[in-house]
């Protein structure tokens, strides 16, 4: 019997002593309370019908319903690109990854997949059409990992190498596909919102203020009084003040700040708000690693004859974004929860939709079924992210990888 | 830092070409100089402010489409401009936005049931004009039935939920203060909330504009339950607007929501307008029913505007007592009397200036 | 004069060219552009020019935009009566009163927030990350999940969740939630407390409203409860982290003493953990700080939510958010500062 061991360990963890043992019961009993309350809310009293009702709106806003194929061919392409990369990545066996196909890590993805496409769609009632795209979109992925970990490996080597580079085109097709032009219907970003807007605002933010932070950063650490002052008066004028007032100066007086005609839509201004506010703070995460990188690795690479921008480039960043990275992550798992703010100067993210929603008389009172949905939403997403930080991190930790 | 000081000393000249270097670049419509209606034209679109969530005045609905008088003053503007009703972007503004949101040049016009005046109106003050009044509604307090609550007086030390940033939060100021009653103003940002926060009961009253507070209770899932207290608190005359210092574009809007009363009052209404104007084409002897319509004189080229936008505007969206009737009137869920909003030939206070 | 290589974009020192042998003379001579005495004025000339070019665009704009609208830069509205009034103040406020005196009203309510929540998030944010090290396997769990999921849900979303689904639900009256000492109603929280005569008396019903030493509005408590649990979250880690650095050899030392596991949680590891601890707190306590003009999502007149009615009622955006960010700023500084003097202390302390 292999519970005898397990029964050990709840004893060791749980009963130790005799305090322990009561404090664990107590627990134990709150926790089976609250969670059997839960339930019963969830699957009795809940209505979910509010999330089912207004699924697109929360999915993408008021985009137009004609002009929604761009969307479903959007979400195709990315599993598609998903699909490819998560396959090669498996198929191409390298120094700190195992040969294995599909390691249990993937199995489970797997499951949670099938699981998520074939209960999600059915449980926010779309439409049978609706509910086989889905199945049809996971398929796609699933089918695109399975043939690109199975003969991934038979590719040339170049062709390997220009996959990462899907990413960012990709990204750019995205944008020209959900704002149009270029032949296609323009969709203003007035139009945009939902999850669709979230996404967009988040990542626009996280991708621009990178660089902008990364610059920022050795600006504060550079000799020369302008650019160190000019940074350091960036970064603290940025810090000091709340997102809120940020978005307040973008909404209220930056339309006063440029010319007539050249004022984005303000959409856009409080996209550039966000990546200014998030770029200061990336900027003080970026100066502690490199902080953090001993001063004896520039001398060295400057002795090796390489030149400032040299030695800067492939000495010391790598190394300091290595170390920065955690904290950078954070920062853009908080930006991604700061584009709720948006809802407080009226645009309809997720959860300005939200309160339209809750607005409507047809769904009135039915605020604890819509705050724990986007709740359960937008802790899917920071969580991945974090995962996805560490991963990352332990991929790049030059101790870990065998040689 | 010689370089630096130079440059300094430089900036004031710097400010000046800047400033310099913005010219006006107005170019409009028909001979009228409009900078705001060239933007449009270009734009092929008329942005327009409202709040969105508001049964009866601008309210979005499920498909995406917005419903309601103020919504349909912007419809009305659209199919004046561009002859298609169609062509309005809406943005949802909360009150606490809306001004700066026209100040600086983000929507073309307001339609957001917004009380005129003299602070908002005066170049010292908000700086913005104001096109003819298309709702005359006055401040009103809500109570749920079962409070027995019958007078201001009843709410003393009491919480009130109101929303910030309007004329109700001051009148609610200025009428507790005169009858020296202490009460809690719980204030919000936008109207969802403060009506959340009422039927939350976390206050035990809501005040507003008594057709706002209509209009919310025709969404409330038992609004039988709640009643307008007898009190009317304020003038409430609410207003579309647009920006001072295009007075040519303040024009365009005001004569455009004249003509659909003048429609109501000449009898003109969406289904017959084509029978009228083919009427007024066929008879040159009707000149008042030509000007008006546009088949004679120029009184749409003198405001920028095209010549049959009067036609246009009622084919998009009818007269003012077809907008009020289908929006707020007593067959729409808000049930409202047309009480001061009735035509002056009926004793009420819609009035259009004559089209000569 | 220093013939260094300019770094542009680090300060620190590297081999000077002196280190090298001297050029030889038979090379041209370096053009001017590339002399090692231009190159960082020149950088900082292009960069300079840049930076006025656009500071002069935008500040010229806003002033010729804001004296078309009559809006340029003036402070006499201050003084002018504010009309509005607020739902709660610590010192007397009515309708009559100026525009500055109502934005000193949200001031104050503003630092209330911030100095109970600091309070409030430190206490249970220590308190979580202490369970990091405790025995029981449970305790750690779940210590672990209430800062997996805190943290990973937006704070707005959990305010508006506290304030509309959790302190909305309340009743009033007998309907309301009585814990002893305690009572929860929607017209707000009631505690204990000594009133006069140090008799300790609790929340009592009097004709259908309650009344208490201390009452604290739903707005002020459900602002509270949101920034506390979610900075606690923040501050737990770390807290574990400062708790994480202090050697495993103090622990089982403390505990070969003979000491209890709060004992030398107490005595030992805590206060060798706080130099540790206390920076990571600043930057917890500034983002509080600035996360508590979120009250203007439930209703709470805080700072942000009196000067945006201030804005509504006079129009004055630029001057309105120039006291906004001022405020804000000293308030950040002041954080810093005390938490800068408390940091000196505990590393005085050190051994």
């Amino acid at each position: 019997m292999a519970s005898h061991p397990a029964l050990k360990a709840i004893r060791r963890e749980l009963f130790a002593s005799r305090t322990d043992g009561l404090i664990s019961l107590g627990l134990l009993a709150l926790i089976g309370a609250s969670l059997l309350g839960l339930l019963r809310w969830a699957f009795l009293q809940a209505q979910w019908v509010v999330i089912q009702a207004n699924s697109t709106l929360f999915a993408v806003g008021r985009y137009p319903l004609d002009q929604q194929w761009r969307l479903w061919l959007l979400v195709a392409l990315l599993a598609m690109a998903s699909g490819l990369s998560w396959g090669l990545l498996r198929a191409i066996p390298r120094a700190d990854r195992s040969g294995v196909l599909w390691p249990l890590n993937d199995r489970i993805a797997l499951a949670l997949l099938a699981f998520l496409a074939s209960w999600a769609p059915a449980a926010l009632g779309l439409s049978v059409p609706l509910q086989a795209r889905w199945w049809l979109i996971t398929a796609l992925l699933l089918a695109i990992r399975w043939s690109a970990g199975r003969w991934g490996r038979r590719l040339p080597p170049r062709l390997l190498k220009l996959v990462p580079l899907i990413w960012p085109l990709l990204y750019l097709l995205g944008m020209a596909l959900i704002s149009g032009g270029l032949g296609l219907v323009r969709v203003p970003p007035s139009e945009w919102g939902g999850l669709l807007l979230t996404v967009l605002m988040a990542s626009f933010a996280i991708l621009a203020s990178f660089p902008l932070g990364v610059l920022m950063a050795l600006g504060r650490r550079s000799e020369l009084p302008l650019l160190r002052w000019g940074s350091v008066v960036y970064i603290e004028f940025v810090r000091g003040a709340p997102l809120i007032t940020l978005l307040f100066l973008g909404q209220n007086i930056l339309g006063f700040m440029l010319p007539g005609g050249l004022a984005p839509d303000r959409v856009w201004r409080a996209a550039w708000v966000l990546t200014f506010f998030c770029g200061a703070y990336v900027a003080e995460a970026v100066r502690a690693g490199l902080a953090s990188v001993p001063a004896g690795q520039q001398e060295a690479a400057r002795s090796l004859g390489l030149t400032v921008p040299q030695a800067l480039q492939q000495v010391v960043l790598p190394q300091a974004l290595r170390i920065a990275l955690p904290a950078t992550v954070g920062q853009f798992i908080s930006l991604l929860q700061d584009t709720t703010l948006l809802s407080l100067i009226g645009l309809l993210e997720l959860l300005g939709t939200a309160r339209t929603v809750m607005a409507n008389p047809d769904f009135l009172g039915l605020t604890a079924e819509v705050y724990l949905t986007l709740a359960v939403l937008f802790w899917c997403c920071c969580a991945a992210l974090g995962l996805g930080s560490r991963a990352l991190e332990r991929r790049l930790d030059p101790t870990h990888s065998p040689a | 830092m010689l370089q630096l000081r130079r440059l300094l000393s430089a900036s004031p000249l710097l400010l000046a070409l800047v400033m310099g270097g913005c010219a006006d670049e107005g170019s409009g419509g028909g001979g009228v100089q409009s900078e705001k209606m060239a933007t449009i034209r270009s734009r092929g679109k008329l942005v327009c402010g409202v709040d969105g969530k508001l049964p009866g005045f601008s309210f979005l609905g499920p498909d995406g489409t917005y419903s309601g008088l103020d919504a349909d003053t912007c419809r009305a503007m659209a199919a004046a401009l561009f002859g298609d009703p169609g062509q309005v972007e809406y943005r949802d503004l909360n009150s606490s936005e809306r001004f700066a949101a026209l100040a600086s040049g983000e929507v073309d016009m307001l339609a957001r049931n917004t009380t005129k005046t003299l602070s908002r109106d005066s170049a010292g003050g908000n700086g913005i004009s104001f096109g003819p009044t298309t709702f005359y509604d006055g401040q009103g307090m809500m109570v749920p039935a079962a409070s027995g609550i019958a007078s201001l007086k009843d709410l003393d030390g009491k919480p009130i939920c109101v929303e910030s940033g309007t004329t109700t939060e001051l009148n609610l100021a200025d009428r507790m203060r005169e009858q020296g009653i202490a009460y809690t103003p719980l204030k919000f940002q936008t109207g969802d909330q403060t009506y959340a926060a009422y039927l939350g009961k976390r206050c035990v009253a809501v005040t507003s504009d008594r057709s706002q507070l209509a209009a919310k209770r025709s969404g409330f899932p038992d609004p039988d339950q709640h009643v307008l207290l007898p009190v009317v608190m304020s003038k409430e005359p609410l207003t579309p607007a647009s920006i001072n210092g295009d007075p040519a574009w303040a024009d365009a809007i005001r004569w455009t929501v004249y003509a659909l009363f003048q429609a109501e009052e000449l009898g003109i209404t969406q289904a017959n307008v084509a029978e009228k104007l083919a009427e007024a084409k066929a008879n040159t002897n009707q000149a008042d029913l030509r000007r008006f319509l546009g088949v004679e004189g120029d009184f749409g080229k003198q405001l920028g505007l095209p010549a049959d936008f009067v036609v246009q505007a009622v084919t998009a969206v009818g007269n003012y007592g077809e907008i009020f009737e289908r929006n707020v009137g007593r067959a729409s869920a808000l049930k409202l009397d047309r009480a001061e909003n009735r035509q002056w030939t009926d004793g009420g206070l819609i009035y259009s200036p004559p089209f000569r | 004069m220093d013939r260094r290589w300019p770094d542009l974009f680090t300060a620190v020192p590297l081999i000077t060219p002196d280190a090298y042998p001297p050029m030889s003379e038979q090379k041209p001579p370096i053009p001017w552009w590339r002399d090692r005495r231009v190159i960082p004025w020149l950088v900082q000339g292009v960069v300079g020019l840049a930076m006025l070019v656009v500071i002069a665009l935008l500040v010229g704009n806003l002033v010729r935009n804001l004296t078309a609208a009559g809006l340029l830069l003036s402070w006499r509205w201050l003084g002018q009566p504010a009309s509005f009034d607020v739902a709660e103040s610590l010192i007397p406020f009515d309708a009559a009163m100026p525009y500055w005196r109502a934005l000193v009203v949200g001031l104050v309510n503003s630092l209330r927030a911030i100095v109970v929540g600091l309070v409030g998030a430190t206490l249970l944010g220590t308190a979580v990350g202490m369970t990091a090290y405790s025995g029981n396997g449970l305790v750690r769990r779940l210590g672990r999940i209430y800062v997996e999921v805190i943290r990973n849900i937006p704070l707005l979303l959990q305010l508006l969740f506290w304030y509309f689904v959790v302190f909305l639900s309340f009743g009033n009256g007998t309907e309301a939630l009585q814990i002893p000492g305690v009572v929860l109603a929607k017209s707000g929280l009631y505690l204990a407390w000594f009133a006069e005569g140090w008799s300790w008396q609790g929340p009592q019903l009097v004709n259908g409203i309650w009344q208490a030493p201390w009452r604290f509005s739903v707005e002020f408590a459900a602002l509270l409860t949101g920034l506390i649990t979610y900075t606690g979250a923040f501050v737990a880690e770390v807290v574990r982290g400062g708790i994480a650095a202090v050697p495993r050899g103090q622990w089982e030392a403390a505990t070969s003493l003979g000491l209890h596991w709060s004992q030398s949680m107490r005595s030992v590891v805590l206060p060798q953990a706080l130099p540790v601890i206390i920076p990571g707190l600043n930057s917890q306590y500034i983002s509080l700080a600035k996360n508590s003009a979120l009250a203007v999502a439930v209703g709470y007149a805080d700072l942000y939510s009196v000067a945006e009615t201030t804005l509504n009622q006079t129009g004055r955006a630029l001057e309105v958010f120039l006291l906004l960010l001022g405020a804000y700023l000293v308030i950040d500084l002041l954080i810093s500062a005390v938490m800068n003097g408390l940091n000196q202390l505990v590393q005085i302390r050190e051994r």
